[in-house]
């Protein structure tokens, strides 16, 4: 679930701080002191100290800044020192995601554990089937060595009195792809090559331990520098902050970008393509076409469902789409800013040449908020190429048929659209999605989201939850659509 | 019972601070106290400026500023309010 909660918060306040820092030019001078700042002597602490707390504050400043921490990592080199190289930095580096190591450690490791309710018993079925003898009974209750259970699960069935139960591990659990485990010392390591950068394990960790390496203070020195920088949103930016996306554009002006574009213009470009793609393939008598525009996704079938490969549509995604466009058509030096919900794409263009940085709604937030800008108070401006409703609409799980199957809809001998929709990625729906590639079911185009409910809730939204996703649909309804296809080729104006 | 105002801030600062999540808070006023509050939105009520996000998502009840502002918070407080 994705919610707001105190780790957001604090994510949002460190970044907040970092960013007042840094436009009073002292980011290198201050950035030290953040975290005594963020835990006072004296004052509250959420782990077993302020000095704990402290060293995953600085720890979380080394990921806004954009490097990992690891093992590599010297707690005696100063954050002014990881300030400066960030600021000097011209290459972005992965993997993107990581885990802030002071901040794992609290999720036991032992997966089921006995509660009070445990009576004793007489009969002691947990013990007697547990394969491993794990269970013993001390003190007249039933215990569990750790070091013997391998969390088959089977006493949590046997106990009468419902005394046993299992504890997940958020992070864990949420992976739909076993990306994350535990090392030796119970610490959460992400194996990257199996990892697809959903961003569950980030939203699932209530300790807030798992974190992005950030760019936003690559962005806000290109803009510093002179650069052309340019802001390419995404149609889930809708219901993110308050006012319309021409304020919202007009928000990102002020804060120093030259322009600002629609993904959705580049989710157009992917309907058009997919429409045309889905058709020759019919004809040609493939079983199914599944969409694209999910790197998540994508990342998944070249990872773990290598069979659906052929069956994956060769359009670009929205983001490169419209990455490219910008190159081609804006201006082949300016720097192109993808701003989404998406740690996926974070990852994405980093293969990416046509996409130089990627941030997330909540870094936006967090820049806005340092910044004083407020959106709604803004005049407005325009915004173009304007997205159309079928590329708007990508930002919601099933935009995606809906604008293809909307396109064909009008064609003449176009194929008929079966459409399947698998609405966010768990372990239950790759297991589904691992049958399509061998059974060729349930339909012949097949939408895939990582998130549920698509982009709308990715990792990286501000305001999670229905009043957004009210707000786009709203938006989508007021959005004027492709007609026959093909109407707008004359809309690629320049600004 | 009494009739109160709640004017919720929906300036940046406080949006992004939390008070998106109360976009719903009408669904949240239970029942019986419903027809006792009126729940507006509100621009930006210049609390956030010079720096104090910190305890933004700001709102106000009547002429009651209410702080750091959550659901649970903000129930407290109507209730408060409208029983008096
Ligand atoms: S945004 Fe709420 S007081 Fe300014």
């Amino acid at each position: 679930m994705n919610y707001h909660n105190y780790a957001t918060r604090l994510r949002i306040d460190l970044c907040i701080r970092m960013l007042h820092a840094y436009f009073d030019g002292k980011l290198i001078e201050k950035i030290d002191r953040i975290p005594l700042d963020m835990r006072p002597r004296g004052g509250e602490h959420a782990r077993c100290c302020i000095y704990r707390d402290r060293a995953i504050i600085r720890q979380r400043c080394i990921s806004v800044l954009g490097f990992g921490t690891g093992p590599e990592e010297d707690e005696l080199t100063p954050l002014a020192d990881y300030a400066r190289r960030a600021l000097e930095r011209t290459l972005i580096e992965g993997p993107v995601l990581h885990v802030i190591e002071e901040g794992c450690s609290s999720c036991i490791r032992s997966r089921y554990e006995v509660t009070n309710a445990c009576r004793g018993c007489l009969a002691r079925p947990c013990m007697l089937n547990c394969p491993r003898r794990a269970i013993r009974i001390v003190q007249g209750h039933a215990d569990i060595d750790p070091a013997l259970c391998v969390n088959c699960g089977k006493c949590l069935g046997e106990c009468p009195f419902h005394a046993i139960i299992r504890i997940p591990i958020p992070c864990e659990e949420a992976c739909p792809v076993d990306a994350i485990t535990k090392d030796e010392q119970g610490r959460a390591v992400i194996h990257f090559e199996k990892c697809i950068f959903c961003g569950k394990c980030m939203k699932a960790c209530p300790f807030g331990a798992i974190m992005e390496k950030s760019q936003l203070f690559d962005v806000l020195e290109q803009i510093r520098r002179g650069c052309r920088v340019v802001a390419m949103v995404a149609p889930s930016i809708i219901g993110q902050f308050p006012g319309s996306l021409g304020q919202i554009a007009a928000g990102l002006e002020k804060l120093g970008f030259c322009a600002v574009v629609e993904v959705a213009h580049g989710a157009d470009m992917t309907a058009r393509h997919e429409a045309a793609e889905f058709t020759e393939r019919m004809a040609r008598g493939d079983a199914c076409m599944t969409s694209s525009c999910c790197p998540a996704y994508t990342d998944l079938v070249k990872k773990h469902v290598a069979g659906l490969a052929p069956f994956v549509s060769s359009a670009a995604t929205p983001m490169h789409a419209m990455g490219a466009w910008v190159k081609q058509q804006f201006d082949p030096q300016a720097r192109t800013v993808f701003i989404g919900p998406c740690f996926a794409k974070r990852h994405e263009a980093l293969f990416d040449s046509c996409v130089d940085y990627v941030m997330t709604f909540e870094e936006l937030g967090a820049l806005l908020v340092a910044r004083e800008i407020d959106v709604a108070a803004l005049d407005a401006v325009d915004v173009e190429p304007a997205g159309r409703r079928e590329g708007r609409g990508f930002a919601v799980s099933g935009g995606v048929t809906r604008a293809v199957a909307g396109l064909l809809a009008d064609g003449a001998g176009a194929p008929l659209v079966v459409p399947a929709l698998v609405d966010g990625l768990s372990k239950k729906t790759i297991a589904l999605l691992k049958t399509v590639a061998r059974e060729r079911q349930p339909g012949n185009f097949i939408e895939v989201m990582a998130c549920e409910g698509g982009c709308v809730s990715g990792p990286g939204v501000v305001a999670p939850g229905a009043a957004a996703v009210r707000q786009l649909e709203k938006f989508l309804e007021n959005s004027q659509a492709i007609r026959n296809g093909c109407a707008d080729q004359h809309s690629h104006a320049q600004r | 019972m009494k009739k109160v105002t709640v004017r919720v801030c929906s300036g940046t600062t406080c949006f992004v601070m939390g008070a998106s999540n109360l976009q719903m808070l009408h669904e949240y006023v239970p029942e019986e106290l419903r027809d006792w509050v009126d729940i507006q939105g509100a621009h930006c009520l210049e609390l956030c400026r010079d720096r104090n996000y910190g305890a933004a998502p700001y709102i106000t009840i009547d002429d009651e500023i209410v702080a750091e502002a959550d659901l649970s918070l903000i129930l407290e407080r109507i209730e408060q309010r409208v029983r008096g």
